[in-house]
């Protein structure tokens, strides 16, 4: 047991460490320099957790290949995102060690979400990785846009929080029952059982929200554009692990042609033509990113549809790769900004004179977020489509292959800059460090790309445990 | 099928991805154009045992086949045939070629210059050599980038709109190409091309998938009215990627339709040939025309080959083994000679720094050397006789003849049109008033050595085409042999007296 809990009792034991650590020195920034080494720890425990299986707690926490590879999706973002914030030029001194304790808190909730199998604790999980979240978003040292950011943050989140709590009190009057093991062998049509379909619906609005689904999306580029590089890195990828794994779990319950996974394609669909076609005009990086990440949610949907382990599998390892070239691309963005300030298209022209490795790193990143081979977005994007062709949802499979073309160019734009045109006079001061790592990070993004078998192998254990 | 023990395709396609990383290491302008140009000559060397060839078999041959996601059953499976062993002898002898011509005319960022060239060879020879549907996908899409930036970085005035064309273009297309591959996988239950072409496939997914596949090596091609990209890419593009452009990325739309629309979709093929010829007789008209009224050079030869290009799709959809044996020969021949005109071109614009016609007018008196080989090419780009571009394009013109009067009588103009624009941009390159040759300077020795063995390649071919079809034959024997054996439609060689139909009414009675 204590094998199959070690990532979430490590990660536990470094943010009890840093409130200690905190609470003797306040203001002092006491985790900055041993968090990465203790976050690559618990990306360590989490690989060694991969085989285990448990249930605990009675019932309402399981240890399965589902949970643990999103474990390890979450400790290898957490890592990359403790490492990018280190140095932040927006956060005030004194709010450092908070900054990063909230920060480990939050994936601490999301590593609690990819075991929990019982309604109430995923709510509960789900709200640990929020509120963490709600207090990191405004801190962006004199910026109102990122007090603005915060309360939409807020009042947005705690309205789906609403409508999930109200949908769980439907599931729960009509299934009588809260496990997730028993609700699978409940009946979900709309004829026999209507009030558990739209409580289901309303429940996994608010993890919509979380993965800024249409039409649950519109917080989505202000908090991005409006908080720090660094939070918006954070924000942008792994809360959405969170969603996909509770996604992935629910998605379980439906069989295809049912009027739940039909809304849930049409989503989808619009999710990523809507995303991709707001994303072409936008000019500020992070908020093209922010809009991306709308339409990559309406990819992650692709695999949920298919109802198949495969279709759930693809939809897991999509998600692992959108989280590495999203925040790659977010590790070049803001080790560019040496000042924090937002990255303009424009501020990254010339970017092969001034930093060869980083025009590099985000070329690979961006072309793995269009899905160009070799990259491993291409191998996520053809599993996914491979997963669900033939299962009733073609449409959703050529409108997604439609959508890499609009995607293209706000992507290429990325590398457009970057490559073709003239460094300016004086160019934005960009970090010192990084590129070690950026260029691992890229090499591991075409690795994955050319040799993805090893990873979707566990993904795939993942899937047929939920369906086998 | 030859067992070879070493893995020569293999080879051939890591051996330019490993120089290319070994250039990140080196200093020195002259030390990169170096190193590029001994590996260009040693992936000829690598390709030397290509010459193991069985000429007898039509079959995959020097095949390489390796586990890769076999979760998906994707496999790394190489293998080529006579069609694309010559697709890959042209993009291998090309490299050090593209390295000399680029030798002053790329004077900034050389070493990623020379990167990206190693990196398209790679992808290159990837295309034409993979057996698997995902691994061509792969190939083919990794292509675009290294293209992408050579137009993108090296380009001339107006790149930024050119090579965003080119890379918009080329990728929307190439989307449903994947959705079509996806379908063929569902339906075939293998992505193995050598399987899918054992497999027939119902009506309706070959209709779509026709259309899918078509759209993709239609811009490829590029066929008329998806040509557009193309002059926009070749005026900005550098010579290098001109040539590359011309020889090699073009025959990957043609060689789509001959690998995977023919086989996989033969009903569909049949039922879109109307179309398609018509498509294709557009292009060569078209392009004629077109190709007629410009002043840049280099928008001519992109213009002539949309032309070309068009006899290519036209001999492949006659589904006679003239009309294809003519098009594979076009597909190389056109490689030889628009290389090394766009080569040619280039060699002025080194001179002159202008493409305009009128800017590099009455050459022939001071640079006999370089309007010899630019005569040459003239005359081969028009089909002379006793160049290799006659062969090909008197071969589809029979296969054509043989379809129907009409679809051969609105071919002709179109070779005569080449004649006509080719032969214009001759004269005023030769002997044009007023001469702005007096201070150019012939040929360089690097020139000549660049120049000299497309030369040949053409007299050789137009003399001597026996060994060449000697290549293709049976490949193209299979192909046709299988295609005719799932269709109802008459394949082999009809007597002409039988094709007074008009094209359309013609196909539709066959069906």
């Amino acid at each position: 047991m204590t094998l199959a809990l070690l990532p979430e009792i490590l990660l536990l034991g470094l943010i009890v460490l840093i409130f200690c650590l905190v609470v003797a020195k306040p203001g002092k920034d006491v985790a900055g320099t041993w968090l990465p080494v203790g976050c690559l720890a618990v990306l360590a425990a989490a690989g060694a957790s991969l085989g285990q299986s448990a249930v605990l707690f009675g019932g309402t926490y399981q240890v399965d290949p589902l949970s643990q590879f999103m474990k390890m999706a979450v400790a290898l973002g957490l890592f990359i995102a403790v490492t990018n914030s280190r140095g932040q030029a927006t956060l005030k001194d004194e709010m450092r060690a908070d900054y990063s304790m909230l920060l480990c808190l939050s994936a601490w909730g999301l590593m609690l979400l990819a075991s929990s199998v019982e309604l109430m604790t995923i709510y509960i999980s789900l709200e640990i990785s929020s509120y963490a979240l709600y207090a990191l978003i405004p801190l962006r040292a004199g910026d109102k846009r990122a007090a603005e950011a915060g309360i939409k943050y807020v009042l947005f989140g705690a309205a789906a929080t609403a409508v999930s709590l109200y949908g769980f009190a439907y599931i729960t009057a009509s299934q009588h029952t809260t496990f997730l093991a028993e609700l699978t062998t409940k009946p979900w049509d709309f004829a026999t059982n209507p009030g558990a379909l739209v409580g289901l619906i309303m429940f996994m609005a608010g993890f919509m929200y979380k993965l800024a689904l249409f039409p649950f999306h519109f917080w989505c580029p202000d908090v991005y554009q409006g908080t720090s590089n660094e939070t918006a890195a954070y924000a942008a990828t792994l809360p959405k692990l969170g969603a996909v794994v509770i996604l992935v779990r629910l998605a379980s319950l439906l069989v295809p042609g049912q009027p739940g996974m039909t809304i849930l394609a049409v989503l989808g669909a619009v999710s990523m033509t809507f995303g991709n076609l707001s994303a072409l005009v936008q000019d500020d990086v992070k908020r093209m990113l922010g809009y991306s990440s709308i339409a990559h949610a309406g990819y992650v949907v692709i695999g949920l549809v298919a109802g198949t382990a495969e279709g759930l599998a693809s939809a897991s390892f999509y998600a692992l790769v959108y989280i590495l070239m999203n925040l790659t691309c977010f590790w070049v963005v803001c080790h560019l900004s040496k000042d924090g300030r937002n990255m303009r298209y424009a501020d990254l022209d010339g970017l092969h004179q001034r930093s060869p490795v980083f025009a590099f790193v985000l070329a690979v990143a961006a072309f793995s977020l269009v899905g160009l081979p070799p990259t491993a977005g291409f191998m996520g994007k053809l599993f996914l489509l491979t997963a669900t062709w033939g299962r009733g949802y073609d449409w959703l499979v050529i409108i997604a292959a439609l959508n890499t073309a609009i995607s293209i160019y706000f992507y290429l734009s990325l590398v457009r800059h970057a490559y073709t045109h003239d460094q300016p006079t004086e160019p934005a001061p960009a970090k010192g460090r990084g590129l070690a790592l950026g260029a691992l990070f890229a090499a591991v993004i075409l690795l994955i790309g050319v040799l993805p078998a090893p990873v979707y192998e566990l993904a795939v254990r993942a899937g047929q445990t939920l369906m086998p | 099928m030859t067992a070879s023990s070493f893995p020569v395709l293999s080879a051939l396609i890591f051996f330019p991805l490993a120089a290319s990383l070994a250039l990140l290491a080196v200093k020195g302008e002259e030390a990169v154009r170096r190193l590029t140009l001994t590996a260009g000559l040693a992936e000829i060397a690598l390709a030397l045992p290509l010459a193991g060839f069985d000429l007898t078999s039509g079959g995959f041959q020097f095949v390489e086949q390796a586990a890769w996601v076999p979760q998906w059953g994707l496999t790394y499976h190489l293998g080529i045939d006579g069609i694309s062993l010559l697709m890959i002898l042209l993009t291998v002898a090309l490299l050090p070629l593209c390295v000399l011509c680029s030798w002053h005319y790329i004077s900034r960022r050389i070493k990623e210059f020379h990167i990206v060239l190693l990196l398209m060879t790679s992808a290159c020879v990837g295309v034409f050599a993979a057996l698997d549907f995902v691994l061509f996908y792969l190939f083919w899409e990794a292509m675009l980038v290294p293209m992408y930036l050579l137009i993108a970085v090296w380009g001339g005035p107006n790149k930024r709109y050119a090579s965003i064309k080119f890379f918009l273009y080329t990728l929307a297309g190439s989307t449903l190409l994947l959705v079509a591959i996806i379908a063929f996988y569902a339906a075939g239950g293998t992505f193995s091309i050598p399987e899918l072409m054992t497999k027939t496939f119902s009506p309706r997914l070959q209709f779509w998938a026709f259309l899918a596949m078509a759209l993709a090596f239609a811009i490829k091609c590029p066929m008329f009215p998806f040509h557009t990209w193309l002059p926009a890419a070749h005026v900005e593009a550098p010579t290098a990627g001109s040539v590359l452009l011309a020889s090699v990325l073009l025959k990957m739309g043609t060689y789509g339709f001959l690998r995977f629309c023919m086989p996989l979709t033969p009903d569909a093929c049949v039922t879109f040939a109307p179309l398609m010829i018509a498509l294709s007789l557009a292009s060569i008209l078209y392009g004629g025309v077109i190709a007629l009224g410009q002043k840049d050079m280099k928008k001519l030869i992109a213009y002539s080959s949309v032309g070309h290009m068009g006899f290519v799709t036209l001999g492949i959809f006659l589904f006679s083994q003239r009309g294809v044996e003519g098009a594979v020969m076009q597909m190389l021949n056109h490689g030889i000679t628009t290389g090394g005109l766009f080569m040619l071109v280039g060699a002025a614009y080194e001179r002159s720094h202008s493409r305009e016609i009128s800017e590099n007018m009455g050459l022939g008196k001071y640079l006999p050397a370089y309007m010899f080989f630019f005569g040459l090419f003239s005359l081969s780009s028009l089909g002379f006789p006793g160049t290799n571009s006659f062969v090909g394009e008197a071969l589809v013109l029979v296969g054509a003849f043989q379809e129907s009067l009409l679809v051969g009588g609105l071919a002709i103009p179109g070779a005569m049109l080449a004649a006509a624009y080719m032969l214009r941009l001759l004269q005023k390159l030769a002997w044009g008033e007023p001469s702005k040759g007096a201070t150019f300077t012939d040929l360089c020795p690097r020139e000549w050595i660049y120049l000299a063995p497309l030369a040949v390649f053409v007299l050789y071919i137009g003399l001597a085409p026996t060994m060449t079809l000697k290549v293709m034959d049976p490949s193209i024997d299979k192909l046709l042999k299988d295609f005719s054996a799932r269709t109802e439609y008459a394949a082999t060689a009809r007597p002409i007296n039988l094709a007074h139909t008009p094209v359309m009414n013609g196909k539709e009675a066959n069906q």
